[in-house]
């Protein structure tokens, strides 16, 4: 038996004793292979457990700590664990949501790299039987004045764009960020948000015996072998170019339109009740699919290596069992309904080829996945599916709190010098990310009443063969990365709450999160401290906001030259609109209105520190280099108080009645001086604000803040009173200077000049010369 | 009885429900029609709507001319019967001859999804009948081979016989002369680069794309008004 063949790489030559730890096996886990099976795994078997077993198919490094996460409510009809979570959005429809990263894939090969990632998150989607209604990608880089910043921006950007465009889901939102951390790792994350009728809703399983698994779509090539496990599982080592040039085959390269075919013939299937069971096919692709759903349906599988359809000769069973091809999905059918779905497939020109048969798992025995060379042929490997998808090991690996963290706490930015000028702070720190979405089509299917840009965006929940429904969808994506590496528990808590916070401002109510837990080297002790902490964090604030977590993806490895990036968690938020008949108000000012500021980061509990601290605030961190000092306190019940007014607050206006919002925005990075700014350059109207004390009141990143632009003052004063929320008036709106007394005065003209101009004129440079 | 408007669809036509539910907010009934089918009898009108027909392989629309359906609209537009093409839908029109000039990768070579302002520049096309040429319509554009451009001759051609239906009062994209959308000479056939059907609801931030739809809808039930010469 030999799992390798003509052409194979180099995996089947060699030495037993060596091939486990090329396939990234430790010796500890090869022994427990060999218990499991009661032998010597063949390397066919050895590298399925490779690829099931690597961090980014098992969690076995985060898992332990994940548990601790609050994942239910009433309304969640599927939690953490399957393809995508789902949650009742009543009227008889399911919203489907999920992210993850492509974080490595994207820092070898750009374009590739962040293209396949929608891809895959796309299916994780329709596998559960929604049609894919928006997309939102949070990415994270380096300097993006330097060249090669500019060549992953660029390429991640026009992955996104080629793929996302083309296959058809609009990208509505995102986050970019930038920090000298992410140089060599950067991020990028993918959030997917579909939309299901709730009685199509299906789960990844197999069941049936004798029933067939049919491969959907592409055929499966040498590309993304061991993508899982080389790429995702691993850092970046020496970081030499002749490295990662080595690695790129690793990634995967996509189709968006075999990936639409796929997503309407699937989606056909699945209206006409023709499959039993769908699982799509990603990361460890086939030996994940065909493992995960036996494993699922506690059943067995036989898979018939030869049967799969390959794009290039001489592929051996491992190359097949392991590939990445991209746009392939694995479906359960009965024999009597093949000849109907081959039908529904030959119309999307879609391919499909019977490779496997649910079998038998006699009682008290785990189902196995046998994989034959011909159904009548040779069993080339034979082991539990369970063994694979769940049995692997779980690592309690050691946390330490870094021992300089005491010392960075007293580092505290408040004793550094005010700003000659705040206004030019103001500035700096003032981007418009529309160079990056204005490439994404944010605007497909007529549901998009707030785009990319604003604090959520907002899209009606409607599709093609949904029920109707006058509710809406208020979907974001947060994360801190400088108020997380100060302090990853309180800064992940206030990244969830900041989420919430976000929802709210669109007039919706938040009802669940997923995260993108981006971290270093689980090895280093410190990253494992972090993680640790950041779970009890978004832990806390999920609890006390009543947010379940539906769904997370944890990506660690994320280093280069040995040194771990911030702590990263990214929280997506997803929240419900009851009726959602006018467009929210959205980041703006009206002219001759009054700027009230709700603020609950006073809380019940004492409050801030005064002056309020700037420890992670975008201010000490891009305008001062300093990146110490402890982050303001937030207070749970305050905020919670808050959401809640806010929401119904603008949801008043959203649902068609007579809103006291007329503009809104949360104060999160850079503080109230770049929200009041963001609000002008938006609007192009300015202000006059008065009674904020000096630079710290101005770039403090105090939590549970919100401006509230409204042409009735003392009706909203009223009701924040009532509500037991805490308010100030921060002062009018109206001509052309964005005036904050005694520290700020600038032209709105030429603020959202630089606004508007710092990303393109870094970025446009490259455009290669193009005919007028 | 509602006017019935199909809606051709391509393997990679994505945009073909919006163009539906858009139509039918008007009155309007609509139907899919696929792109292996031979025929569009029944039809009062044909949307080629947006997307990546055939994945935009090649080039946009170098493939789906090719598709069985593109004969028949072919002969429906030779009938005189309203063939509105938008975004991938112009570029198939193109392709297929039925339109003059093409469409190339914009200027800065990047895809746009931005509201742009267009100008009405004739009332003598099924998509702008009755609506006064000067009117400036917010319509959002989202495409990436948007650039609008023909031969020196044809350009002198289109403004001779007032074939420009539309122009960008900005332009984004680097089309020739700020060309929007063209007409054929019967002008029953139409192909313009922005979305009218994403300005069709206040929830979306503007209603502008409703003017050239109802047009649409009206020179059909009301031939004569759409074919003056």
């Amino acid at each position: 038996m030999d799992a390798g063949g003509e052409g194979s790489q180099d995996v089947s030559a060699g030495d037993d004793q060596l091939l486990h730890r090329a396939l990234g096996v430790t010796d500890g886990e090869r022994d427990e292979v060999e218990a499991i099976l009661g032998r010597s795994p063949n390397h066919l078997e050895l590298a399925l457990f490779a690829v099931m077993w690597s961090e980014h198919c098992s969690y076995k490094s985060s898992r332990v700590h994940l548990k601790r996460l609050p994942t239910e409510a009433p309304h969640v009809l599927v939690g953490p664990g399957e393809n995508a979570g789902v949650i009742d959005a009543g009227d008889g429809i399911a919203v489907a949501i999920r992210i993850e990263s492509h974080n490595h894939p994207s820092a070898i090969e750009p374009h590739q790299g962040a293209a396949t990632g929608v891809g895959g998150i796309l299916r994780d989607i329709f596998t559960m039987g929604a049609r894919p209604i928006a997309v939102m990608d949070p990415l994270f880089f380096g300097d993006p004045s330097e060249a090669r910043q500019q060549w992953l921006i660029e390429g991640v950007v026009a992955g996104i764009s080629g793929y996302g465009n083309s296959v058809g889901v609009p990208t509505v939102g995102g986050e970019l960020t930038f920090d000298a951390c992410y140089t060599q790792n950067p991020l990028v994350n993918v959030l997917c948000m579909g939309v299901l009728p709730t009685d199509r809703l299906v789960l990844g399983q197999a069941s049936g015996v004798g029933n067939l698994a049919v491969l959907l779509g592409s055929s499966t090539g040498r590309d993304g072998i061991g993508g899982v496990s080389v790429l995702a599982s691993a850092g970046f080592g020496g970081g030499s170019d002749a490295e990662d040039a080595a690695k790129r085959p690793s990634v995967q390269v996509g189709d968006p339109y075999e990936e639409k075919r796929l997503i309407e013939a699937c989606l056909e299937l699945l209206d006409a009740k023709l499959v039993v069971g769908i699982q799509d096919l990603g990361g460890a692709g086939l030996v994940c699919a065909t493992s995960e759903t036996a494993a699922r349906g506690g059943v067995g599988m036989d898979v018939d290596v030869s049967a799969v359809p390959r794009r290039e000769p001489g592929m051996a069973a491992y190359e097949v069992m392991t590939s990445e091809s991209q746009e392939r999905m694995l479906a359960i059918v009965t024999p009597a309904d093949l000849a109907q779905v081959e039908d529904v497939c030959r119309r999307w020109e879609v391919r499909a080829a019977v490779v496997g048969r649910v079998t038998d798992a006699p009682v008290g025995t785990p189902g196995r996945l046998r994989i034959f060379d011909g159904f009548d042929g040779e069993v080339l490997g034979d082991v539990p599916a369970v063994a694979l998808s769940e049995d692997a090991p779980l690592y309690h690996r050691p946390m330490a709190r870094p021992g300089d963290h005491d010392a960075r706490a007293a580092d505290d930015p408040g004793a550094l010098p005010a700003p000659a000028d705040c206004g030019q702070d103001v500035l700096t720190l003032l981007t418009d990310p529309s160079w990056v979405y204005r490439q994404y089509d944010h605007q497909l299917f007529l549901n998009t009443a707030e785009g990319p840009g604003g604090d959520a965006a907002v899209l009606r929940l409607a599709a093609p063969g949904l029920p109707a429904s006058e509710r809406g969808l208020a979907l974001t994506t947060d994360s801190n990365p400088l108020w997380c590496s100060i302090d990853p528990r309180a800064g992940t808590a206030a990244t969830v709450a900041e989420a919430a916070l976000n929802i709210a401002c669109a007039g919706a109510t938040p009802m669940a999160v997923v995260n993108c837990l981006n971290f270093g080297n689980p090895e280093h002790p410190e990253v494992m401290w972090q993680l640790s902490e950041a779970i009890d964090g978004m832990s806390e604030a999920c609890l006390a906001l009543d947010l379940p977590v539906i769904g997370g993806n944890v990506s660690l490895y994320n280093e280069s030259f040995g040194a771990d990036i911030n702590p990263t968690p990214v929280i997506g938020a997803l929240g419900l609109i009851e009726r959602l008949t006018c467009r929210p108000p959205g980041v703006t000012l009206v002219d001759d209105a009054t700027l009230v500021l709700l603020d609950a980061s006073v809380g019940t509990t004492g409050g801030q520190r005064n002056p309020p601290s700037l420890g992670g605030s975008r201010w000490a961190v891009e305008c001062r280099g300093h990146r110490h000092g402890t982050l303001c306190a937030l207070d749970l019940t305050g905020h919670r108080r808050l959401v809640k007014f806010v929401s119904e607050l603008v949801a008043e206006g959203v649902a068609g009645g007579d809103g006291v919002v007329s503009g809104i925005h949360d104060v999160s990075g850079g503080g109230l001086g770049v929200a009041l700014a963001e609000l002008s350059v938006r609007s192009g109207i300015g202000l006059q604000v008065a009674g904020v004390a000096d630079h710290h009141e101005l770039f403090t990143e105090a939590p549970s803040r919100v401006v509230v632009c409204t042409t009735r003052r003392n009706e909203l004063v009223a009701r924040a009173a009532e509500a037991g929320v805490g308010f100030r008036v921060l002062g009018t709106t109206g001509g052309d200077r964005i005036v904050v007394e005694g520290l700020v005065d600038l032209g709105v003209a030429e603020a959202t000049e630089s606004w508007r101009t710092r990303l393109p004129s870094l970025l446009d440079e490259l455009a290669p010369a193009t005919p007028v | 009885m509602a006017l019935r408007i199909g809606v051709v669809i391509f393997p990679g036509t994505n945009c073909e429900h919006d163009a539906m539910l858009a139509v039918q907010r008007l009155g309007a009934s609509a139907e899919l029609v696929w792109h292996g089918d031979g025929s569009v009898a029944g039809f009062d009108a044909l949307i080629l709507p947006g997307g990546f027909a055939h994945g935009d392989y090649l080039r946009p629309g170098a493939i789906a001319r090719f598709s069985p359906v593109m004969e028949a609209v072919t002969r429906f537009a030779a009938e005189g019967g309203p063939v509105v093409g938008i975004c991938n839908g112009f570029q198939v029109l193109t392709e297929a001859g039925l339109l003059p000039g093409a469409l190339q990768k914009n200027r800065g070579l990047r895809f746009l999804c931005t509201t742009t302002t267009v100008r009405v520049e004739t009332d003598r096309s099924v998509l702008t009948s009755g609506v006064p040429i000067g009117t400036e319509l917010r319509i959002p554009i989202n495409h990436f081979e948007g650039n609008y451009t023909c031969d020196p001759d044809t350009l002198a051609m289109l403004r001779a016989e007032d074939r420009v239906v539309l122009r960008y009062v900005e332009n984004p994209n680097g089309s020739i002369d700020d060309i929007a959308g063209v007409c054929n000479a019967a002008r029953n056939v139409v192909g313009l680069m922005p979305h009218p059907e994403r300005a069709s609801d206040p929830l979306l931030g503007s209603v502008d794309g409703t003017v050239l739809l109802t047009a649409l809808l009206t020179s059909v039930a009301t031939p004569a008004t759409a074919t003056v010469a």
